[in-house]
């Protein structure tokens, strides 16, 4: 049960318009008052929030919960923690689980398991494969999948690669106002490809994966988005090419939309030198000019969304040589952080956009409601101190997998709390 | 000017090795050639020292090689060759080592299919690491006989014109002796065709050519690369035939120059593929001589290694 006064925060909310210094009465998890100077009549908690942002609940749409299968990795529980540790109320958890989320059943128990996490605080809304076992052949039963509650279709990792399956699925996807969300890469150029073709990958002597692998699916995914008249979003953008594409079709006003990682405006491929397998992911880290046009495409808007591919694995599985190690670094703890210092402290997008693209857009992607801070609405809400320095420690980390090259990192800004369901989580 | 002692504990790579450490293993290998003229081979140094050679990745020329190096410095030798690799095997790389190392090994030599692997091995272990070779990146002993070698025969490596002709994206020959020759202040030009020519290696100082019949007026040595048969065929060129065509090393093709072009192979040659017999086996092959100041590059490198300890 949440009921809290939190007192003198800057309320920041797009949906409805507001951004001033506010007070908010929740209680019993219910905004019951939004105001200045809002005082109550008994006994209740009061936080102060001065210098501190209140949000829109932040959603990460691209996370691996790794349960079922991979419970070693992460559970729904330790992903959970790690989600409301980095400040969002809600994830879309991928469905290269084993099984992978090609079946109902699945979902029900992914939904089972997020409500007797943290009392159900943060919000799991399953990406459902798009084809049977995510392996490209036969449609998965997306109608059933969708009314369990898939919140969108994807075989993550595993591109939809015949262009026939990829219409069909567009199409009947569609159906039931779903996105797909396609990993893009053309894997016929990419077989045993471990980072970014380029300059390091030769210094390296570690076989690339071309970016324009990349473009070609994206490329081919908006000619039959265009035919198809059907929505699309492109997961972990990593190239420059592949937001020329975007940004073309969004001119063209088609249900095209994109999201990028903080690794990806971070980083390049510079940060593989020294074989940190945590360096290891897919789409690999690419060039200094492909994060300047990542950064380009958050600020005027083409990249609509930040999500982060948050993707735990072991200890032991990134022990090994790089070309052995699996992709993916984990993301939900760092995400705000390298939001903020290296687009909002370097004037790249203000932090109202920044709110945008960690709650408003993604929201609308995925169909959901806005959430409106106002009385009579659920609370849900993170709460950022926009400032607050701190050193990346990944074994502070709440998920179960530390795998990141951020470790060391100074950051400024951190979430200090969410509220979400009746239930609230605030950062020590 | 030479340094006293190597500056890093292990030999990783040529990449970032400073040029007095290339000109103190260069140097300290002079001696060792020499040794391997006396009757008696075997000198003292490594006396009481241990030393696995770990061998990932099949190899003969470069097992034997470091093995009669570490024999003939006195080291006590253990060693294992094994397919495939460690993971493959159920234990990973960080196990096997750090159970061979347990058994108070003093340095490791690893050959290894995945680039990087010495790396991460250093990271893992307290001895030195030497890589015998990892993945399609580095092999900094190969590329260091090569240098010793061209050193013998033109008496410095300032200004040299080699072209390493082949399969430069997959091979770690090549790489090291980019480093390693251009930081020497040789020239380096690589040739071959297109798909084996990795992305911006320009980058690295290297000028880039795809005809033979343009390279060959101004080289003074051509360091011809093994090609990879089975893998390659068909898929980064059309046929065996057609790459002997055109890239082939042929008596008749370096007659055209005016001043005759030292040849060199790391092995083993495909015959009539990149090389061709009376290429491989006249007097302007220093191949035979590569594998004998193999031995020397190697014994000083294990030696300027120990003794950095």
């Amino acid at each position: 049960m949440v009921s809290v006064l939190l007192k003198n925060g800057r309320l920041i909310d797009p949906a409805t318009g507001r951004d001033e210094t506010a007070d908010i009465l929740i209680r019993e998890g219910r905004i019951e008052k939004v105001g200045q100077s809002v005082s109550t009549s008994g006994k209740i908690e009061v936080k102060d929030l001065k210098g501190k942002i209140i949000a829109p609940g932040f959603i990460d749409m691209h996370v691996h919960l790794r349960e079922p299968g991979f419970e070693h990795k992460e559970t729904i529980l330790t992903g959970c923690q790690s989600a409301a540790a980095g400040g969002f109320t809600a994830v879309c958890c991928m469905p290269n689980t084993n099984p992978a989320i090609d079946d109902a059943s699945v979902i029900r128990f992914i939904q089972e398991k997020g409500k007797s996490a943290l009392g159900g605080l943060v919000d799991i809304y399953p990406v459902a494969a798009v084809t049977k076992e995510r392996k490209g052949e036969t449609l998965a039963p997306m109608a059933e999948l969708s009314e369990a509650g898939a919140i969108a279709f994807s075989d993550d990792g595993d591109p939809v690669h015949d262009s026939e399956i990829m219409r069909r699925a567009l199409e009947y996807a569609n159906m039931f106002k779903k996105p797909i969300i396609q990993h893009a890469q053309e894997m016929s150029m990419t077989r045993g490809g471990v980072m970014n073709e380029g300059f390091v990958s030769t210094g390296l002597g570690l076989p690339g994966m071309p970016g324009v692998a990349e473009d070609i699916v994206v490329s081919r995914d908006i000619f039959l988005v265009e035919y198809t008249k059907t929505q699309y979003h492109v997961a972990h953008m990593s190239t420059a090419g592949c937001l020329e594409l975007v940004r073309g079709a969004k001119e063209r006003k088609m249900q095209v939309s994109c999201e990028v990682t903080p690794h990806h405006f971070v980083l390049t491929d510079e940060k593989v030198r020294g074989y940190d397998t945590n360096t290891k992911m897919n789409p690999p880290l690419r060039t200094k000019e492909d994060v300047e046009a990542m950064k380009e495409g958050l600020r005027d808007g083409t990249i609509d969304v930040i999500a982060t591919d948050h993707a735990p694995h072991s200890y032991d599985e990134k022990q090994v040589e790089y070309q052995h190690a699996p992709f993916g670094i984990v993301g939900l703890e760092t995400a705000i952080g390298l939001s903020i210092t290296e687009l909002v402290m370097k004037k790249i997008i203000s932090l109202n956009q920044l709110i945008e693209k960690f709650s408003v857009n993604p929201r609308r992607i995925l169909h959901l409601p806005d959430i409106r801070i106002e009385a009579g609405s659920p609370a849900n809400l993170t709460i950022i101190d926009p400032s607050i320095e701190w050193t990346v420690d990944p074994q502070q980390f709440k998920s179960k997998s530390k795998n990141t090259p951020f470790g060391g990192f100074r950051l400024t800004g951190k979430s200090v709390g969410v509220i979400n369901n009746n239930q609230a989580y605030w950062s020590a | 000017m030479a340094g006293v002692q190597l500056q890093s504990k292990h030999v990783l790579g040529l990449d970032g090795m400073p040029r007095e450490d290339i000109q103190l293993i260069l140097d300290t290998a002079v001696s060792f050639r020499e040794i391997l003229d006396r009757p008696i081979k075997k000198v003292p140094p490594l006396q009481g020292k241990t030393i696995a050679n770990m061998f990932f990745e099949s190899s003969t020329r470069t097992r034997l090689s470091f093995e009669l190096a570490e024999r003939r410095l006195s080291a006590d030798v253990l060693g294992f060759q094994s397919l495939g690799s460690s993971v493959s095997k159920g234990e990973t790389l960080k196990d096997t080592a750090r159970n061979i190392e347990a058994m108070k090994v003093d340095m490791v030599v690893i050959r290894h299919s995945a680039s990087g692997a010495p790396h991460y091995l250093a990271q893992v272990i307290q001895g030195s690491v030497i890589n015998a070779g990892d993945g399609s990146h580095e092999h900094p002993t190969q590329a260091l006989l090569d240098m010793y070698t061209l050193r013998e025969k033109f008496g410095k490596l300032e200004g040299l014109r080699i072209c390493i002709v082949g399969d430069i994206s997959h091979s770690r020959v090549a790489l090291s002796n980019i480093y390693g020759l251009t930081a020497m202040g040789a020239k380096v030009s690589v040739c071959g065709p297109a798909t084996m020519i990795p992305k911006e290696i320009e980058r690295l100082n290297v000028q880039v050519f795809h005809r033979i019949d343009e390279v060959i007026e101004h080289v003074d040595a051509l360091n011809v690369l093994r090609i990879q048969l089975e893998r390659d065929a068909g898929r980064l060129f059309p046929s065996i035939r057609e790459y002997h065509q055109y890239y082939g090393i042929t008596k008749q093709r370096l007659d055209k120059a005016t001043t005759p072009i030292t040849i060199m192979h790391p092995g083993p040659i495909n015959r009539d593929v990149e090389l061709s017999a009376d290429v491989a086996d006249s007097e302007h092959s220093l191949i035979l001589q590569q594998v004998l100041n193999g031995v020397a590059i190697r014994m000083a490198v294990l030696y300027l290694l120990s003794a950095r300890n």
